[in-house]
């Protein structure tokens, strides 16, 4: 009959009215944020770097610049770096996170944030010193090792159970507490494993991690103990 | 010196009206207390349309984001119970611009003609027992003669923008008047034969049965017919955001445009007031002695809810469509309605001509059917019989080269 069908319409925006609304009041409460989320920030841990400026060559807008001296240390691996300039333009990059991917020592981490907003364009140019002293809450992004992340320094499981049903991300950037380059763990080290290209050293020679926060005399990373 | 209103003046039944002046009137001359009190009880109406409109613009924002899952404003105050005084406060700092080669006077007055005409309406609606400025005893009359100054206002706003989408909101919004004028005009027609009197105060006391159970057709036309005069969704072609910017007042900024809009929001007050004072019982209800102001103020929340409800269902009809809606669907209806009351009232009536309760339910039982019945067969009458044409592609013969197929 004439007429129905707008009832049925009334019936159906009343039924809408006494849903819990979606919204979600951004600065209170967050929306649940994905651990693989690409923030707008970096992670960076000057532990693992070694100044090879890998990031800055891939990087397909050159916004990273980095300047490095020769700081005499981990001589037998080839010399690491000391870095004095570690600067990237957060204004023009488009977080394609190529230089995470290419960064080999897994010291570069996309990082989970995104509140980024800056009153200047000079402040939106992130500094080595920014980089060093953020909360470090890095994203799962490209580095895989972090999604079994359970919390503390040995908790890694490398193969995360999927199959028992739990979560595969009980990893969460955001309300988790800001890793140390220990915790973070390394991707990369078990790739050379397999590859055997690219790397200088025998697994042999790896140091056993001293369990101190001081940086890794290898280049390895004291990590890869835990293989 | 102490003065006494006449017992036959329409301002006597006003008890707030008749202690002002007497109180007034004590240390006054009588017409310096007659105009006191006026301006007191115009006091008391400008601030009900003009917060009544604030109050509206906050629940209907709240009230149509959960209508679409959303919160509607809650930053400032409970609720979000300030955001009219933001808004305000917004509009009010902006700049006031006025178009070159507008019409300077006509222009200016638009705000205050559109405000004006819901104060004026309000005046003859009674709040509660005794509250309205004047009972006048061709309320329904008053209201519908000043309603009509709002097609004036919306066209002086349309012409005197010199803006071509202000010309075409106002056309339409006048076109979209002076169709539903007629509707809701018959529509009260019934609903004044049934209580034998124009007056406000006597409709609602006529009202044993609420009128939109003896009348439920001239209730939904007087609806409809009112959505359309307020230019709401879905009848909203007049300021149709997505077609023509925002129609007639387009052209309007900082306080201007605060009032138009004041006048907007505030006339769906004014216009629930009224539809719950003729259609719902107005303040009558237990203890309408004392709770009366109560049961007004939740009827008229209720038809402000039923408008906002509208708005968030129906999406918005073309301007053909209105006018079909109008003159093929809702005319008929008002006429019917209005010849099925006339001979009701006429076989009920008793000798005394006046309608018993046991009257009124006979005629809400048989005008039921008859609402049924009529949204039937005119809802049938007008529906759009939908033809398919499938197109077929044209063989187009250009002499000197070959067959170009064009669909």
């Amino acid at each position: 009959m004439y007429g129905l069908a707008m009832v049925k319409g009334l019936m159906v925006t009343l039924k809408n009215l006494t849903r819990k609304p979606f919204t979600i009041q951004y600065p209170e409460e967050r929306a649940k944020q994905h651990p693989r989320f690409r923030g707008e920030e970096f992670v960076w841990y000057e532990e693992r770097c070694t100044g090879c400026a890998s990031c800055a060559k891939y990087c397909p807008l050159g916004i990273i610049k980095i300047e490095t001296s020769p700081s005499g240390s981990m001589i037998p691996q080839g010399e690491k770096y000391r870095l004095e300039v570690f600067d990237i333009e957060l204004q023009r990059c488009m977080f394609c996170g190529l230089c995470v991917e290419a960064c080999p020592y897994d010291a570069l981490f996309m990082g989970s944030g995104f509140e980024q907003g800056q009153y200047s364009r000079k402040n939106m140019v992130i500094t080595i010193d920014q980089l060093r002293n953020a909360e470090k809450h890095p994203s799962t992004w490209f580095r895989p090792q972090l999604e079994g992340y359970e919390g503390g320094t040995d908790s890694f499981r490398r193969t995360p159970t999927i199959a028992q049903g739990e979560s595969r991300f009980s990893y969460d950037p955001r309300g988790g507490p800001p890793l140390g380059w220990r915790e973070v763990g390394r991707e990369s080290w078990r790739w050379h494993q397999s590859e055997k290209a690219g790397m200088r050293l025998e697994q042999d020679e790896a140091v056993p991690d001293t369990g101190s926060d001081e940086p890794p005399q290898s280049g390895r990373g004291s990590d890869a103990a835990a293989d | 010196m102490s003065c006494q209103l006449a017992s036959d003046s329409i301002l006597y039944a006003n008890g707030i009206y008749r202690l002002v002046y007497e109180i007034v009137g004590v240390v006054l001359p009588c017409w310096v207390a007659y105009a006191i009190a006026g301006l007191v009880f115009a006091f008391i109406l400008v601030n009900a349309v003009l917060l009544g409109a604030a109050v509206i613009t906050w629940g209907e924002r709240r009230v149509l984001g959960r209508f679409q899952n959303r919160v509607g404003p809650n930053r400032w105050g409970p609720f979000g119970l300030f955001q009219p005084v933001a808004d305000l406060v917004k509009l009010l700092t902006k700049e006031d611009l006025r178009p070159e080669g507008s019409d300077r006077v006509v222009f200016s007055l638009v705000p205050v003609l559109m405000v004006a005409p819901l104060i004026l309406m309000t005046a003859v609606v009674p709040f509660a027992r005794n509250t309205a400025l004047a009972s006048l005893n061709v309320g329904v009359l008053f209201i519908l003669a000043v309603s009509s100054i709002t097609s004036v206002a919306i066209f002086m706003a349309g012409w005197s923008s010199n803006n071509r989408y202000a010309m075409f909101g106002a056309a339409r919004a006048v076109a979209v008047l002076i169709s539903y004028e007629i509707p809701v005009v018959l529509s009260l027609l019934g609903v004044v034969m049934v209580a034998a009197s124009m007056s406000l105060g006597t409709i609602v006391e006529a009202q044993a049965l609420p009128f939109f159970l003896v009348q439920p057709l001239a209730f939904l036309v007087f609806m409809a017919g009112m959505s359309a005069e307020l230019n709401r969704s879905p009848f909203d072609v007049a300021e149709a955001e997505s077609e023509i910017i925002a129609g007639y007042h387009t052209e309007y900024s900082g306080v201007r445009f605060a009032l138009i809009q004041a006048a907007e929001f505030g006339g769906v007050g004014v216009v629930a007031a009224i539809a719950a004072t003729l259609f719902l019982g107005g303040w009558s209800g237990p203890w309408s002695e004392y709770l009366g102001w109560l049961w007004f103020l939740i009827k008229t929340g209720i038809i402000v809810f039923l408008f906002i409800w509208f708005r968030a269902t129906y999406p918005r009809l073309r301007i053909d469509q209105i006018m079909a809606f109008s003159w093929k669907f809702l005319l008929p209806l008002a006429m019917v309605n209005l010849v099925v009351v006339t001979l009701e009232v006429f076989l009920l009536r008793g000798d005394d001509g006046v309608l018993t309760h046991t009257d009124l339910a006979i005629m809400a039982a048989i005008n039921l059917a008859v609402t049924v019945i009529a949204i039937a067969v005119f809802g049938n009458l007008i529906k759009d019989r939908v033809t398919f044409r499938t197109r077929q592609p044209q063989q187009v013969v250009v002499p000197g080269v070959s067959t170009i197929e064009v669909s």
